[in-house]
């Protein structure tokens, strides 16, 4: 069964997902990959302001192709999430609570998850143009010099996910790949 | 002599570069069609339809098939009785990128310096393997390549003690830390002998040999064969969320070596691992 999410997603409604969760987003994501976090963070470290409030909000960590005309957006499936580890446990203590991607994470940010309540989202990683097909605008909010990399506000309808690491700490990349290996 | 225009070169670099990265080649896509009936995870099989639903709707709206259109790789193979004409080659093809990616609505995934880290809005340079061969036709393979599937590359400096058995262990080692990572299923280019430089590019270029095709060397066939059924009983499947599909297709390529050394580079690429070639 399908669970619809819209966003924002609260601290109780990310403690409320578990992992294995087929999930549908709709409402407003933002992207930002390395770049934008590096930069978010120094930032807010020199006293300047976040771009984006992050509290109750997802962050999808993708950079889109560009639109061709018509289009609200390029091809836009998720990157590797462990490279978003240095900042993510920041990021959730800043109110973060909903993280999509595709790849493993830390115990630093499943620490950060189980301690403030947040769940980490799997999309399929190289299916960007059947993504794209959910993504109903795209507008950037910051960091346009960073080109595919700036922040984009999306507005997203029925964007498919799997809840892979919960706020409990259940992690599919654990649990699953044994019960296929063989020997 | 055959006089060959640069011009030339950039257009046709221009088309395989967006060719390749809107347009599955058959082989990966047949593949994962193939891999469907034997997939035993639900989730697994879900994933492997919306793979293929994937590509399917980008080549139907000439979209990219992933928005990480990658470094452009590219071989080119010059004939000796070639002599090019109207400028600098590799001005053509760093050109026929630069128009490929901008007409092609490609994303440019490339930073001038690896440190001060400044796109250069145009995913220009290349990287650009240049061969000298036989006889007056010029050869090109474009093979974009992205990065989640890169980073989990791996070169392993072994010794001769540690054999067959040493190269089997280490591939399946590169697969098995890549683990969920590089959009699995994954394609593996592996390049064995040769030096630390040259068995990294043996590895790249196994890559661009079609998925279920076999080496020419009987014994390094039987390799390929065997450590595909390794790779798919470690269970990671697709997406890393368990099932039987981890790997397509694991491609080897082979090189004299020094007495001293067994060099392993293991290219790690995805279900989306592209190449288009044409010969000019
Ligand atoms: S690993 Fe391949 S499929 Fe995954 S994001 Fe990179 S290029 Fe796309």
């Amino acid at each position: 069964m399908k669970i619809s999410i819209t966003t924002p997603v609260t601290r109780d409604k990310a403690r409320s997902l578990k992992a294995g969760d087929i999930v549908e987003i709709t409402g407003v994501i933002y992207t930002a990959r390395d770049a934008a976090h590096k930069r978010m963070l120094e930032n807010l470290d020199k006293g300047i302001p976040l771009p984006v409030d992050l509290t109750d909000n997802t962050i999808y960590f993708a950079g889109p192709a560009p639109a061709k005309p018509g289009e609200a957006i390029g091809s836009v499936g998720p990157t590797t999430s462990y490279r978003m580890d240095a900042y993510s446990p920041r990021t959730i203590e800043l109110g973060l609570t909903c993280m999509i991607g595709k790849g493993a994470r830390n115990k630093a940010v499943t620490d950060a998850m189980k301690k403030y309540g947040a769940v980490y989202i799997g999309a399929v990683g190289g299916a960007g143009a059947l993504i794209s097909e959910c993504v109903k605008s795209c507008e950037v909010v910051a960091y346009e010099d960073l080109g595919s990399e700036a922040i984009h506000r999306l507005e997203v309808e029925a964007f498919p996910g799997i809840v892979i690491i919960d706020s409990e700490g259940n992690n599919l990349y654990e649990t699953e790949p044994p019960k296929y290996a063989e020997k | 002599m055959r006089e060959v225009n640069v011009s030339k070169i950039t257009d046709c670099i221009k088309r395989l570069c967006i060719d390749a990265n809107c347009s599955l080649n058959d082989d990966i896509y047949f593949s994962l069609k193939n891999s469907l009936e034997g997939e035993k995870s639900p989730i697994g099989r879900d994933i492997l339809n919306q793979i293929i639903k994937n590509a399917d709707l980008a080549r139907k709206k000439c979209k990219p098939i992933c928005q990480d259109t990658g470094m452009a790789v590219i071989f080119i193979e010059i004939g000796q009785d070639v002599h090019i004409t109207g400028g600098s080659l590799t001005d053509a093809v760093n050109e026929g990128v630069r128009q490929g990616y901008k007409d092609g609505f490609l994303r440019k995934s490339v930073v001038g310096d690896p440190l001060i880290r400044v796109n250069t809005g145009d995913n220009t340079p290349a990287v650009i393997h240049y061969n000298i061969t036989e006889g007056d036709k010029i050869k090109i393979d474009v093979a974009p390549k992205g990065f989640g599937s890169e980073n989990m590359s791996k070169i392993y400096m072994l010794k001769p003690s540690d054999g067959i058995e040493g190269v089997k262990n280490s591939v399946i080692d590169c697969i098995k830390k890549a683990g969920p990572n590089p959009c699995p299923p994954m394609v593996v280019g592996v390049g064995i002998g040769g030096n630390f430089e040259k068995c990294a590019c043996l590895a790249k270029k196994a890559l661009l040999r079609p998925v279920g095709s076999s080496s020419d060397i009987p014994y390094i066939a039987d390799m390929e064969r065997e450590l595909l059924v390794r790779a798919n009983k470690l269970g990671i499947g697709p997406q890393g969320l368990g099932g039987s599909t981890t790997v397509l297709g694991i491609n080897i390529e082979a090189f004299a070596t020094h007495i001293a050394g067994l060099p392993v580079a293991v290219n790690i690429s995805c279900h989306v691992t592209r190449h288009r070639s044409a010969v000019i």
